[in-house]
């Protein structure tokens, strides 16, 4: 017989599910760019948002993990996130059909930042001992994944600077 | 909007469909299903329970990307076919999308006379000030100086103003959302639906292929600095002056929505019949 964990509850549980939640929405967001760009036949972009949505997903298997929680633990309908979606979570207008592989990460790049910043700010707040803790854990983890970014943008090539230029742009000609 | 049913609520993405959006990358149009799928799970209701009926443009391609019932009718005529299905099926909950071609020009006349009806639709109107679809016309909202191939130096015409306009055809609720927050486009929708009657629902959707420069309706969209109002005379001054990127709900009066008169609701399915029967020639 399995003894059955205690679940987290209170300050902690709500920040570690809005962790979750934070992370689930990137995993989202990023798979759904992979498809817009399928669409547009822009398959390195697509592939690299493939790859951010799988790194995304693992950050949010980890949380589920360390949490005990089997699935998505119950969250609030709406959090209200000072930025008008949650801080890791691209905007749907970022995107462009002529972008580059180097752009995906660019916009990574911002959105973990801004995550690490959300997380900053919660550790240096006057939450619960326990959640200032975990959010210092998290937005470590989010400057270790900046970095990682940062490296993985030097090994792509830089895109031109007309790489917006359609020689068959998408007007009417006449 | 009608009593949910006593199941486990749904996920916004269970009230996606497999169909993948064919939109340009950076469109509004994915932020705003982001936002009406996330309304329909925070609401409560099921896909069953709800109708999304379109006409044409990008806009429109909508209901094909929800798990509802869908119904992508004809240029500027989706607010007749959402009205019909209302009123034979009050227990729907109907949301009808459109865009600034397809609600203000083609189905302007239709716009009015919904305003006017007050039957419970919620009408989203995702405006991006082109007829992106056939490629870059100017559309009513355009402004009158918008420089383009089909228009050279512009149309020289003043723009429709659909949020006045439908005020002053008795729309009983007037908000106006903007894509770059498709959570606050959500709650926005959210309030729409549960608003009985006729609600209007503009949502600035920028056109990032022929309208570019309208990724910066990101720095200009802003919560409006009032809440809304129940006085007609008092919103139709605020809307009058406003500049066209005050967010939130911006009138919201208490009119009593339409309903299906007794006597039609007990007239015999014959009599409608005898109604409409043909009479042979010559008789």
């Amino acid at each position: 017989m399995t003894r059955k964990r205690p679940q987290p509850k209170g300050a902690y549980a709500d920040f570690m599910a809005r962790a979750y939640a934070m992370e689930l929405e990137a995993v989202e967001r990023y798979a759904q760019f992979a498809e817009q760009l399928d669409s547009h036949n822009n398959r390195d972009v697509a592939e690299m948002f493939r790859k951010l949505s799988k790194v995304e997903a693992l950050h949010a298997k980890r949380i589920l993990e360390e949490m005990g929680w089997p699935s998505v633990p119950a969250l609030p309908v709406a959090f209200a996130w000072e930025t008008p979606e949650a801080p890791e979570t691209a905007p749907f207008e970022s995107l462009h059909y002529l972008m580059q592989p180097w752009h995906a990460l660019e916009i990574a790049l911002q959105c973990e930042v801004q995550a690490q910043r959300y997380f900053e700010e919660i550790a240096a707040g006057k939450a619960p001992k326990q959640v200032r803790e975990a959010a210092a854990e998290m937005a470590e983890e989010e400057r270790e994944h900046v970095k990682l970014i940062r490296d993985w943008m030097k090994k792509v090539p830089k895109p031109p600077a007309d790489w917006d230029r359609d020689p068959d742009p998408p007007r009417m000609s006449e | 909007m009608n009593a949910p049913l006593q199941a486990a609520p749904l996920t916004a993405k269970e009230f996606k469909s497999d169909y993948k959006p064919v939109w340009c990358p950076g469109c509004g149009d994915y932020s705003v299903l982001a936002a009406v799928t996330k309304a329909l799970a925070n609401l409560a209701l099921r896909p069953e329970n709800v109708a999304v009926v379109s006409g044409i443009g990008c806009s429109s391609r909508i209901p094909a990307y929800t798990s509802c019932y869908g119904f992508h009718g004809v240029h500027g005529r989706s607010l007749p076919a959402a009205t019909g299905l209302k009123v034979a099926r009050p227990d729907l909950t109907v949301l009808v999308a459109s865009g600034d071609g397809d609600g203000y020009s083609i189905g302007g006349n239709h716009f009015l006379h919904a305003c006017r009806r007050n039957i419970d639709l919620t009408y989203i109107v995702m405006d991006n000030h082109v007829y992106g679809m056939t490629k870059g016309q100017p559309s009513p909202t355009t402004e009158p100086d918008w420089s383009s191939k089909l228009a050279p130096g512009g149309t020289g015409l003043r723009e429709f103003h659909p949020l006045v306009i439908a005020l002053a055809s008795g729309a009983n609720f007037i908000a106006r959302a903007f894509s770059g927050d498709p959570n606050g486009t959500a709650a926005l929708i959210e309030q729409a639906v549960r608003h009985p009657g006729f609600s209007f629902v503009e949502v600035l959707s920028p056109c990032v292929t022929f309208r570019p420069e309208q990724r910066a309706w990101k720095e200009r969209a802003r919560p409006a600095p009032v809440g809304p109002t129940d006085d007609p005379a008092r919103a139709a001054r605020r809307l009058m002056t406003d500049d066209g990127f005050n967010i939130g709900v911006l009138y919201q009066g208490k009119r009593a929505p339409y309903g299906v008169p007794v006597a039609a609701k007990h007239a015999a399915p014959e009599s409608l019949a005898a109604g409409f029967a043909l009479k042979e020639v010559g008789a």
